[in-house]
């Protein structure tokens, strides 16, 4: 169903969007208090949209909003890796990189989309995660080739964070209108080598891949996450903003 | 956003009058000071602590804003706050830049702030207790910014000058932007109007402080002003704001926690309420109610990326070797 679908993909920008807005004002240096919000605001973007065509779609008179606010966290199905909390700048870089080399090659297959909205988020997001490619790989260079400590922290963001990659290939609800997930696993491969190998990280092998988010199985941390973000939305029921 | 006025500016200076006097006829003239100018080094001091003050406010500024990105109450809203605090951390940024031309350099101001000799805007020591918090900063921290801000635009060093253009027309969005939620509460729930009534009560005396003491009690703002630092008083730009705000905060069906508020036909303008000036100092010195936890939050952030800047550099210069052993 082209519903659940939409539904799976908006949950995962909001959810990283969420969390990259998490490090506003917190950043390293005042460039990252900049550029971090700047991505989170492209994934929110298109959050809003995909929520808006997902109510639609449905036609039970929902809205962006009540997709976003008022289901818990066993109805959400975001891939677990956007719900991984931000850790340091190596992990929330890391976790940036993987799911942008991923979702570029899906928005440029879905350029050609015979559902109009795909198409056109698929036009604006494409150039956004390019651009989220390069400014979270150069990081993931910079710090996987710059001191030892830098190093060690590269490494061990992708000891936690390469066993949630498989999951961004499963096919899940999938819908004629949208890519095959799967078939986008050999362009992300690429994407990564080439980093890594800058990098000087090495891919590992995941005997066990971590998923379930699909189905509405998460880690414990995105219920924390959600209990924040929809707190005082749900305080007032039926409130406008 | 923006500090009161100056706090603990030094314009002394050591300059023959003859420098003195053809550096301030350049100033009367109108005629823009720029980088490479020759000037008194008490212009530069006291501009060098003003846009560091100036770009201190808008760092510390995204903190109690960036208190409400994860909790705001719809994704429009979430948004907008999220690009709105995104705009002050690029308004600290432009203003370091225009400090650095005077000789100062960002990783100098930010030691200063974290080590708590450098000051930034008091207004920032409060805490944003409920979402109406963020319309009423909005509409009137962000208000009294630019009745602050726009002479500014006018300032004689040039650098500064061209900023706060820019700056100024953000600002006028946010402001825009946080009355725009106060409206929203305003027609909404009887919580919601509570909540925004509530927000008013608690900014409204600080919002004022923000102009600085009154005139008689405004130490170095007649060299300022004789400077064109500065171009308004600290009481006539206040008067201006309180004038302005009024009919908007009637619009919205609200009241002024202040029973001496009244309207002064004679002066054609609004007659207020002592200002509590003891509170004021007390925030300035550092005492304000989240003066600790603000100082605290911008240290670690900064201590805990060290690790990320020096990887930027190691990096950088790893980059720098390669290239040229390659040549």
């Amino acid at each position: 169903m082209l519903y659940d679908a939409v539904l799976e993909l908006a949950d995962d920008h909001l959810v990283l969007g969420h969390r990259l807005s998490e490090w506003c004002g917190h950043a390293p240096m005042l460039e990252e208090d900049l550029a971090l919000p700047n991505m989170a605001l492209d994934l929110i973007g298109t959050a809003r949209t995909l929520y808006d065509h997902a109510a639609r779609l449905e036609g039970q008179g929902r809205d962006e909003d009540a997709l976003a606010y008022l289901r818990g966290e066993r109805e959400y199905r975001n891939l677990l890796l956007c719900e991984r909390p931000n850790g340091d700048f190596a992990h929330t870089m890391l976790r940036q990189l993987y799911f942008a080399a991923f979702m570029a090659p899906y928005w440029q297959a879905a350029l050609g989309s015979e559902d109009e909205v795909i198409a056109g988020v698929a036009g604006k997001a494409v150039k956004e995660m390019a651009y989220h490619i390069r400014h979270a790989g150069e990081w993931v260079i910079r710090m996987g080739d710059g001191t030892d400590e830098s190093a060690a922290r590269m490494r061990a963001a992708v000891a936690d964070l390469h066993i949630y990659t498989g999951e961004l290939f499963e096919d899940g609800a999938g819908d004629a209108a949208l890519p095959s997930r799967a078939e986008i696993r050999p362009a992300w491969d690429a994407t990564i080598a080439g980093i890594f190998a800058e990098a000087l990280l090495d891919v590992p092998e995941v005997p066990f891949p971590q998923t379930g988010g699909r189905e509405g199985r998460h880690g414990e941390a995105l219920g924390h996450m959600l209990a924040e973000m929809q707190a005082l939305h749900r305080a007032h029921p039926g409130a406008v903003w | 956003m923006y500090s009161q006025g100056l706090i603990g500016a030094d314009g002394r200076t050591e300059e023959t009058q003859d420098f003195l006097d053809r550096f301030q006829r350049r100033i009367d003239a109108e005629e823009k000071i720029e980088p490479m100018d020759a000037m008194p080094a008490g212009y530069r001091k006291t501009l060098v602590r003003q846009i560091g003050q100036h770009a201190h406010s808008e760092i510390v500024g995204m903190l109690p804003e960036g208190n409400w990105i994860t909790r705001a109450p719809s994704l429009r809203r979430k948004a907008a706050l999220l690009a709105k605090v995104q705009d002050e951390g690029g308004h600290g940024l432009y203003l370091y830049a225009a400090a650095e031309t005077l000789g100062v350099s960002r990783e100098e101001m930010t030691e200063e702030l974290h080590c708590g000799k450098a000051k930034y805007s008091s207004i920032f020591n409060y805490p944003t207790l409920s979402w109406a918090d963020i319309g009423i900063i909005g509409w009137l921290v962000d208000g009294a910014a630019i009745m602050n801000q726009i002479p500014l635009c006018r300032c004689s060093y040039g650098p500064y000058a061209r900023a706060m253009i820019r700056v100024c027309k953000e600002e006028s969005f946010h402001q825009r932007q946080g009355y725009e939620i106060c409206m929203a509460l305003a027609k909404g729930t009887p919580a919601q109007r509570e909540m925004l009534q509530d927000a008013l009560n608690r900014w409204w005396w600080p919002v004022l402080m923000m102009f600085g003491p009154h005139d008689a009690d405004s130490l170095h703002s007649d060299q300022s002003m004789a400077w064109k630092i500065k171009r308004f008083s600290n009481d006539e730009l206040r008067q201006k704001f309180i004038d302005a705000t009024v009919p908007q905060a009637e619009y919205l069906g609200l009241t002024f926690p202040d029973p001496e508020m009244r309207w002064n036909e004679e002066k054609g303008g609004w007659d207020h309420g002592p200002i509590d000036w003891d509170e004021f100092w007390r925030v300035v010195k550092g005492f304000g109610p989240m003066a600790c936890d603000r100082i605290a939050a911008r240290r670690k952030a900064w201590e805990d990326g060290a690790w990320v800047r020096e990887a930027a550099l190691a990096h950088a210069e790893k980059r720098r070797a390669r290239k040229m052993a390659a040549e």
